[in-house]
C-alpha cells in the first residue's frame, strides 16, 4: 500500500496542519509516513505545497515524483490545479470549491470549474461553507481532511482521536467544532464518475 | 500568515522533522547549552530545543543577536568542558565564519556541534551555498544525514567525534530533510558532562606562535579523520552488483536514487556517503569496478569536483559539473530519474495548462504596508533616490503593489549600502531595515554612518519580533532600540519614533521627508507590533487564562 498526497493551498489556510492530522492518524495505524512541510517566506500568503507519503514499507524520500501522486488535496481550487504535473493519470483531485483571490490575474470561476470537470477524478467540497456551518471558517482545512478521509485506508476513528488530542488545549468547543467539520467533509465527499 | 511559531503544537511524539531529530539527538547526547539565530530552514530545530530547555535539567538555550555571537558563546561552553550545539541557516555561517574557521584550530574540549541547514532551491533564502564547502575549508568532519533517523543518530555521534578529535563537527541538513517529518527511534540519553575547564588554555590562544602549532596539529589529525570516514557506518557500499555504471549518492540524494531503483533493470553498484572528509579508498574501490560514475548530491558538485582529481582519467564522472544534472535548484527524484536514463512517467495532458503564479505577500494589516505607503509618499517628486533594504518580511516590499525597495543583499547590508550610495553623491538615500535585522548586524553599519554624519535616512521597521521566521523574540525589546541609537551618537533631534499605522501614514511620510531634506544622518523608527505576532500573543494569553480558570 502506498498513498502519495500533494497538499496545496495558500499560506495561512492550514495546509501543514491538514497534513499533520492525516500523518498522525496514519502513523498510529502503523503506517510509515513522511510529511514534508513549508516554512519561512514561502508560506506568506503565497502558494504553499507540502507532500505526505503513507506506505506499509520504507519511504525513501519526502518528494513525490511527477506523475505518481495518488491525490492532490487542496484548500483552494487554483492551487489544486497548480500541481497537476505531480498527479498520476489515475489520481484524484480533492479540493475546496471556494477561490482565494489575493491576486490580480485570478482566472474566472467558470474556467476553474471547466478545468476541474475535465479531470478523470475530482472531488469538490464547499470547505468554507461546511466549516462555517460547523461553527468556524478556520476549520475549513479539517473539512477537507474529512472529504479526503473517505478515500484513505484509515479508520475515521483514528483521525477523530487525533483531532481531539490536537485541539484539546484550545478547549472542548474547538474540539467539537473540528469534529463537526471533519464529519461534514466526510459526508459531503462524492466523486464525479470516472 | 505563518503557522504558530512553536511547531511543537503539531508534533506527534515520534514524528520528527529533520530539524527536530538533530535537536533531540543533541539533547540525548548530554547537551548543556545551545545558541542560535532564527533562519529558515534551521529555526524549527532551535524551537524544539527551547521547548525542552524549559524542563528541569534541560540545556540552556537562547536566541542570540546573530550567528557569530551564538558561535562564540558555544566556544565558551566547550572550553569549560560541556557539550554545546549552535544552530543556523547556511548564510548564517557566513556571519559566523570567523569563529567557525578558527574553532577548528583551537582544541575543542566539550563537544561542539554546528547544525547548519542549507536551502537548495532558495525556498526562503538569498542563495543556495553548500555548507559542506565550509566544513572542508575548516578541515573538520561533516555529517550529512539522508533521513530523520540518521539526523538523530548523527547528532549523537557528532558530539563524541568532536571530543575525540578535538574539533567542531558540522551536521549539514537541507530544507527537504529539515522540514519533513518521519518516525525517529531514540536511545537512552547520556548524562551531561561535568564542568571541566580545559587543562590546556594555551590551546585556545591563537597568537601566531601557538596558532602555528595548533594548525599543524589539525593537519596531523587529518589522516585520523580520513580513517574514521573509511570505517564509519555512514559511508557504505549499498550494492556491489556488477555493472559498468556505478553511482555515488550523498545525503538526501540516496532517497531519490532508491525511489527510482524499482524501475532500473538491475541495481547499480552504489556507494553512499554521509560523512566527510571523503572515504577515498572506498571511492577508488568502487571506481575500479566501473567505467562511469554517476554522482548524485544535493547542493554544489562538491564530491564530483573532488573525484576529478583523485580518480584515473579513464573513469567517466557524470553529475552536475558534467551537465547531466542541473547546477542550480533543488535536486528531485525526477532529476535523478532522468540522470539514470529512465523515461519520464505519463502525466495528465491538462497538467501543461498554465496556472498564474501566487507569490508570497505581506499579511493583511501588516504594519510594513503603512511604512511603505509613507516612504513612497515621502519620495514623491525626487528625480533620483535610492532605497536600500534588507532581509525580512519587508523584503516583499520589492514586489507589486509596493515596489518600494531597491536592494536586498545580506543581513545588515541596507545600512552600509546606503552609506556607500550617499558617499558616492546620491540624494536622497534611505535605508530600510527591520528591528531584528538591525540588532543582528545593522548596529555596526550605523556606527560608520554616525562617525561620518552620512547624509542618509535610516528607517527602522520595528514590529517587535523576528517575523519572517515565525515570530521569535528579538534579542532586545523595541523599547531599547531608541536608547541604543541615541547611545551611538545619532542627534536626538534627528531620531524619531513614530507609529506605522494606516491613519498615520501622512505623519510618518512628513517626518521622513523632513529628514531626507536634512543633510546629515537621521533615523526614523516606525513602530507597530507584527499583526501575526499580536494574533499569536492574544491567543496564547487566552489559552493561559482558560488554563488558569480550569485550575482555579
Amino acid at each position: 500500500m502506498k498513498q502519495d498526497l500533494v497538499l496545496a493551498g495558500v499560506g495561512g489556510q492550514g495546509v501543514v496542519s491538514l497534513g499533520v492530522v492525516i500523518a498522525a492518524a496514519a502513523q498510529r495505524e502503523g503506517y510509515t509516513v513522511k510529511l514534508s512541510e513549508v516554512h519561512g517566506m514561502a508560506q506568506r500568503g503565497g502558494s504553499v505545497m507540502a507532500s505526505l507519503r503513507i506506505a506499509d514499507a520504507p519511504i525513501h524520500g519526502a518528494l513525490i515524483p511527477a506523475g505518481t501522486a495518488d491525490f492532490i488535496v487542496a484548500t483552494e481550487p487554483l492551487e489544486g490545479l497548480r500541481y497537476l504535473d505531480l498527479l498520476s493519470p489515475e489520481g484524484t483531485l480533492v479540493t475546496a470549491s471556494e477561490p482565494f483571490t489575493n491576486m490580480a490575474d485570478y482566472p474566472p470561476p467558470e474556467e476553474l470549474r471547466r478545468r476541474i470537470d475535465a479531470l478523470p477524478h475530482a472531488v469538490v467540497v464547499d470547505g468554507l461553507r461546511l466549516a462555517r456551518e460547523a461553527g468556524g471558517v478556520r476549520a475549513a482545512n479539517i473539512v477537507i481532511v474529512g472529504a479526503l478521509s473517505d478515500f484513505l485506508p484509515l479508520d475515521p476513528k483514528s483521525i477523530e482521536d487525533y483531532i481531539r488530542e490536537r485541539f484539546a488545549a484550545k478547549g472542548s468547543d474547538i474540539v467539537e467544532l473540528n469534529l463537526r467539520a471533519f464529519r461534514a467533509g466526510r459526508e459531503s465527499a462524492c466523486p464525479t464518475p470516472a | 500568515m505563518p503557522q504558530p511559531a512553536n511547531t511543537l503544537e503539531h508534533r506527534t511524539e515520534l514524528l520528527l522533522m529533520g530539524d527536530e531529530a538533530v535537536a533531540q539527538g543533541a539533547i540525548d547526547a548530554g547537551l548543556s547549552a545551545a545558541y542560535a539565530y532564527p533562519g529558515t530552514p534551521a529555526t524549527e530545530s532551535f524551537e524544539y530545543l527551547l521547548a525542552h530547555a524549559k524542563t528541569e535539567d534541560g540545556p540552556k538555550a537562547a536566541w542570540c543577536a546573530n550567528e557569530k555571537t551564538a558561535y562564540e558563546q558555544a566556544l565558551g561552553v566547550s572550553m569549560v568542558g560541556r557539550r554545546v550545539l549552535v544552530v543556523m541557516k547556511h548564510v548564517g555561517l557566513n556571519v559566523a565564519a570567523d569563529p567557525f574557521i578558527n574553532s577548528a584550530i583551537v582544541s575543542i574540549h566539550g563537544g561542539l556541534v554546528l547544525l547548519v541547514a542549507d536551502d537548495p532551491g532558495m525556498h526562503s533564502s538569498q542563495n543556495e551555498q553548500d555548507s559542506r564547502v565550509y566544513a572542508d575549508f575548516a578541515r573538520v568532519i561533516c555529517l550529512e544525514p539522508a533521513n530523520q533517523q540518521e539526523a538523530y543518530d548523527m547528532a549523537r555521534e557528532a558530539f563524541d567525534l568532536s571530543e575525540r578529535f578535538e574539533i567542531p563537527v558540522v551536521i549539514r541538513l537541507v530544507t527537504r530533510l529539515a522540514h519533513s517529518r518521519a518516525r525517529v527511534e531514540t536511545r537512552p540519553p547520556r548524562a551531561q558532562n561535568p564542568l571541566d575547564k580545559t587543562p590546556d588554555p594555551d590551546s585556545w590562544i591563537l597568537l601566531p606562535a601557538t596558532a602555528r602549532k595548533l594548525w599543524r596539529k589539525l593537519l596531523d589529525v587529518q589522516p585520523e579523520l580520513e580513517s574514521y570516514s573509511e570505517s564509519c557506518p555512514f559511508n557504505r557500499l549499498e550494492s556491489a552488483s556488477p555493472g559498468s555504471v556505478g553511482v555515488i549518492t550523498t545525503g538526501v540524494a540516496r532517497g531519490y536514487y532508491r525511489q527510482n531503483l524499482p524501475d532500473l533493470p538491475a541495481p547499480l553498484p552504489h556507494l553512499h556517503i554521509g560523512a566527510y572528509p571523503l572515504p577515498l579508498a572506498k571511492i577508488r574501490a568502487l571506481a575500479a569496478t566501473v567505467n562511469t560514475l554517476l554522482v548524485l548530491e544535493e547542493g554544489y558538485p562538491l564530491l564530483e569536483r573532488r573525484l576529478r582529481g583523485i580518480l584515473p582519467i579513464a573513469t567517466e564522472i557524470r553529475g552536475k559539473e558534467s551537465g547531466l544534472l542541473p547546477l542550480d535548484g533543488e535536486l528531485s527524484p525526477d532529476h535523478v530519474r532522468q540522470a539514470l536514463g529512465l523515461p519520464p512517467r505519463p502525466r495528465l495532458a491538462m497538467a501543461a495548462d498554465p496556472v498564474p503564479p501566487r507569490p508570497p505577500q505581506l499579511c493583511k494589516g501588516c504594519p510594513h504596508k503603512d511604512s511603505f505607503d509613507a516612504l513612497k509618499l515621502a519620495l514623491t517628486g525626487y528625480e533620483c533616490s535610492i532605497v536600500n533594504a534588507d532581509i525580512g518580511c519587508y523584503t516583499l516590499g520589492a514586489l507589486p503593489p509596493y515596489q518600494a525597495i531597491e536592494s536586498c543583499v545580506c543581513m545588515g547590508a541596507a545600512i552600509g549600502m546606503a552609506k556607500g550610495a550617499a558617499d558616492a553623491g546620491l540624494h536622497p538615500v534611505v535605508s530600510v531595515i527591520g528591528d531584528s535585522t538591525f540588532l543582528h548586524s545593522g548596529v555596526t553599519g550605523l556606527m560608520d554612518a554616525v562617525a561620518a554624519d552620512t547624509d542618509m535616512t535610516l528607517l527602522i521597521l520595528d514590529n517587535g519580533t523576528v517575523g519572517m521566521t515565525g515570530g521569535q523574540e528579538t534579542v532586545l525589546p523595541s523599547s531599547q532600540i531608541e536608547p541604543l541609537i541615541l547611545g551611538l551618537g545619532v542627534a536626538p533631534e534627528h531620531c524619531h519614533v513614530l507609529q506605522a499605522h494606516p491613519r498615520k501614514v501622512e505623519e510618518l511620510a512628513a517626518a521622513l521627508r523632513a529628514e531626507m531634506e536634512h543633510h546629515g544622518l537621521s533615523v526614523v523608527i516606525a513602530v507597530r507590533e507584527c499583526i501575526e505576532h499580536a494574533r499569536m500573543r492574544t491567543s496564547q494569553e487566552r489559552r493561559r487564562r482558560r488554563e488558569k480558570r480550569i485550575e482555579g
